[in-house]
């Protein structure tokens, strides 16, 4: 009985229907494709993408030089010098980020005691010419002065949760 | 008549050459890609003599169907051409004889007493050279018809003997227990009690 | 001799008619297909070109224009540069002898069957051949898979196509379709059902199309025989299949569905009011239906296995033609209204 029903099953084409029916049912079923440039998925505060350095709103830079970052990044993307400044308070010199070492795990951002390296949610960028790939100090502080809005309001979106 | 002629022509000269080509060519699968060659043109020489059914049936059995399975074989063949041309020399006298023979029978058929020369005749419209060729060979030519078949069934039957083997200790898949697989054949659900 | 080559040159008219609007389709064919494939998979496909990315064809073929063309080193170059063209000449030569509306056919041949049998089955060689001269492992296995494949189901097709012909008591397409006058139900595929679908069946595998296209083979062997090629070869490959589908489409809608007859000949109301639809129609309308069939299979099912595919061809697919080609027999000798009357 069972291979008669295989047989007339097969003979019919049944099991290929029942799946022709189901694409053909997505034929018309809403498509979920975002057109990319104009529609953009939503990014969670906690995204981690391009770097930045933050300031503090009289213009202080934040960073302390304390190395911490340079420390915990398990990718040794970082680059840390560090000297005295004119007014006694130690400063770095130079802090470069190599965004081809960077694997964007956030230690960084979690390590640094005042805030100072964060991850933007900025995920779009491109090099065109070797070298671009380091971020050196001035860099980074230009992309956080430029977006310490929204820097600084996904920190506070995400902060109950830190 | 003109353009008859110059088709006819050319594609003789095509055929000559490509049935040369399959012997002198060195490689075997240019050869056998020659020999298809040779096919399309005698076709064209039957479609001119309105002999359609037999020119479309040559592209369609010779060149659709046999050649592709001998090209796939030659395809696969590992021939070393300097063993064969070395042992060139001790084929020559066979060979000799073999074209002598053939040459031989050729000249017999074609002699003015054997060769009847037909006037081509030019079909009229409603000619259907399949239904004639039907009507003869399963009257005229019934028994030769059914031998041929017979013979054919006999080398079929023949073949799938030859290759076919009978030992159930291959490992081959059963393609029929396959497809029917579903579900409840290959997945056993069992209920477990819990480890504490 | 002048006369002759007036006629020439009105041949060469006629085929540019047919040819010019076919490319095109082929061109669009690869656009549908996108879209359809796209749409069944819940995306929206091409729509950066043009309005709806209809400029898409367009571009892609202006990409594959000004690609350079690798000939491999080990390759035999005069083979590997004549197999597209190959591939590409039966599927376009084969459209000589379709009817496209009651006068409308290049070359109404007598033994048109026969025609159309031996221009689909040289559709191989360009694959065999493309194979062999790229002198690639991958390319090799695809062209020898392909050939394995073609001839099997080129007998399926066949034995399909001596039904049709027993049906319709000729191999004339035109004289083909005029039998099956008569409204939807006169139409062949009723009565040689089996048949239909065994010529369906063979025809997608025929073009090496999903679920059969054991010669690409993508996930196994690359991309098969044409491995090796870029740009132009590359492009007249994929115009090859493409055409080849186009024609397989057109030739199912023929053989069984009448081909440039209306499908509501002999209704009392219908019948007036769509008598205005010139037969052409009709036949892109029947073709068109085959064509979205043949990118639903694609989106629909998994590759075959190779051994499954001979299993389906030898086992399957030729017996039930046989044995229908009895029922039809009997059909015809007891003049089974109203198919055989």
């Amino acid at each position: 009985m069972k291979k008669i029903v295989q047989i007339i099953k097969s003979f019919t084409l049944w099991e290929l229907l029942i799946g022709m029916k189901l694409t053909g049912r997505y034929l018309f079923a809403k498509k979920v494709t975002l057109q990319f440039p104009e529609e953009k998925t939503p990014y969670s505060p906690r995204f981690r993408g391009l770097h930045a350095l933050r300031r503090y709103p009289n213009g202080e830079e934040r960073c302390i030089a304390c190395k911490l970052c340079e420390a915990v990044c398990p990718a040794l993307a970082i680059t840390i010098e560090a000297e005295p400044r004119e007014d006694g308070s130690r400063r770095t010199t130079r802090y470069d980020i190599d965004l081809f070492k960077c694997i964007y795990c956030g230690f960084c951002e979690e390590s640094c005691p005042v805030d100072s390296i964060v991850e933007t949610n900025m995920s779009l960028y491109h090099f065109e010419n070797r070298g671009e790939n380091i971020m050196t100090k001035p860099m980074l502080l230009a992309i956080g002065d430029k977006y310490e809005k929204e820097i600084a309001e996904s920190k506070r979106a995400d902060a109950p949760y830190r | 008549m003109l353009i008859e002629q110059i088709v006819f022509i050319a594609f003789s000269l095509m055929l000559i050459f490509a049935a040369i080509m399959v012997v002198c060519s060195k490689n075997a699968v240019t050869s056998a890609l020659y020999l298809v060659y040779a096919f399309f043109n005698s076709a064209v020489l039957w479609m001119l003599m309105q002999a359609e059914f037999l020119s479309l049936v040559l592209i369609f059995v010779y060149v659709g169907a046999v050649m592709t399975l001998f090209l796939f074989v030659v395809m696969m063949l590992n021939i070393n051409i300097e063993n064969l041309r070395r042992s060139r020399m001790k084929y020559l006298p066979i060979g000799i004889l073999m074209t002598a023979l053939i040459v031989g029978i050729v000249i017999y058929v074609v002699m003015p007493e054997h060769y009847i020369s037909l006037t081509p005749v030019k079909a009229t419209e409603h000619y259907s050279n399949i239904s004639s060729l039907g009507m003869v060979l399963y009257t005229h030519y019934l028994y030769p018809f059914e031998l041929a078949a017979v013979l054919l069934l006999a080398a079929i039957i023949g073949a799938i003997s030859l290759t076919h083997v009978g030992n159930p200790k291959r490992k081959v898949q059963n393609i029929n227990k396959q497809i029917q697989a579903n579900k409840q054949s290959r997945l056993r659900i069992i209920k477990m009690p819990s480890e504490k | 001799m002048f006369d002759a080559i007036i006629a020439l040159v009105w041949i060469v008219i006629k085929i540019v008619i047919i040819l010019v609007p076919l490319l095109i389709a082929v061109a669009y064919l690869t656009y549908a297909e996108r879209k359809v494939i796209g749409y069944m998979q819940c995306r929206v496909g091409p729509n950066r070109v043009g309005i709806f990315g209809l400029g898409q064809p367009i571009a892609d073929a202006v990409k594959l224009f000004l690609k350079e063309t690798i000939d491999p080193t080990a390759a035999n170059k005069f083979l590997f540069m004549l197999a597209p063209v190959l591939s590409l000449m039966p599927a376009l030569a084969a459209w000589a002898v379709i009817p496209f509306n009651n006068s409308w056919v290049l070359a109404n041949v007598n033994a048109g069957v026969l025609y159309l049998l031996a221009m689909t089955s040289i559709g191989v060689y360009g694959i065999l051949i493309a194979g062999w001269a790229s002198n690639s492992k991958y390319a090799f296995l695809g062209a020898l898979r392909s050939a394995a494949q073609v001839v099997s189901y080129e007998i399926a097709m066949g034995f399909a196509l001596v039904g049709v012909l027993m049906a319709a008591g000729s191999a004339n397409l035109q004289t083909i379709i005029h039998s099956q006058q008569g409204g939807i139900w006169h139409w062949f595929f009723i009565p040689l059902f089996p048949l239909f679908l065994v010529y369906w069946i063979s025809g997608v595998a025929e073009t090496n199309r999903l679920p059969f296209d054991m010669a690409e083979g993508e996930s196994e062997i690359v991309a098969g025989f044409h491995v090796e090629y870029s740009g132009m070869g590359f492009a007249v490959f994929f115009l090859a299949e493409y055409a080849n589908m186009i024609l397989i489409s057109a030739l199912v809608s023929i053989f069984f569905l009448g081909g440039w007859l209306s499908p509501f000949d002999g209704i009392p109301y219908l019948s007036n009011l769509f008598a205005w639809v010139p037969g052409i129609i009709w036949f892109i309308a029947k073709t068109f239906i085959f064509l979205l069939l043949f990118l639903w299979l694609r989106a629909t099912f998994p590759r075959y296995r190779y051994d499954q595919i001979m299993r389906l061809g030898w086992k399957v697919l030729i017996p039930v033609t046989i044995v229908w080609i009895f029922v039809v027999g009997f059909a015809i000798e007891f003049h089974l209204s109203p198919w055989f009357n």
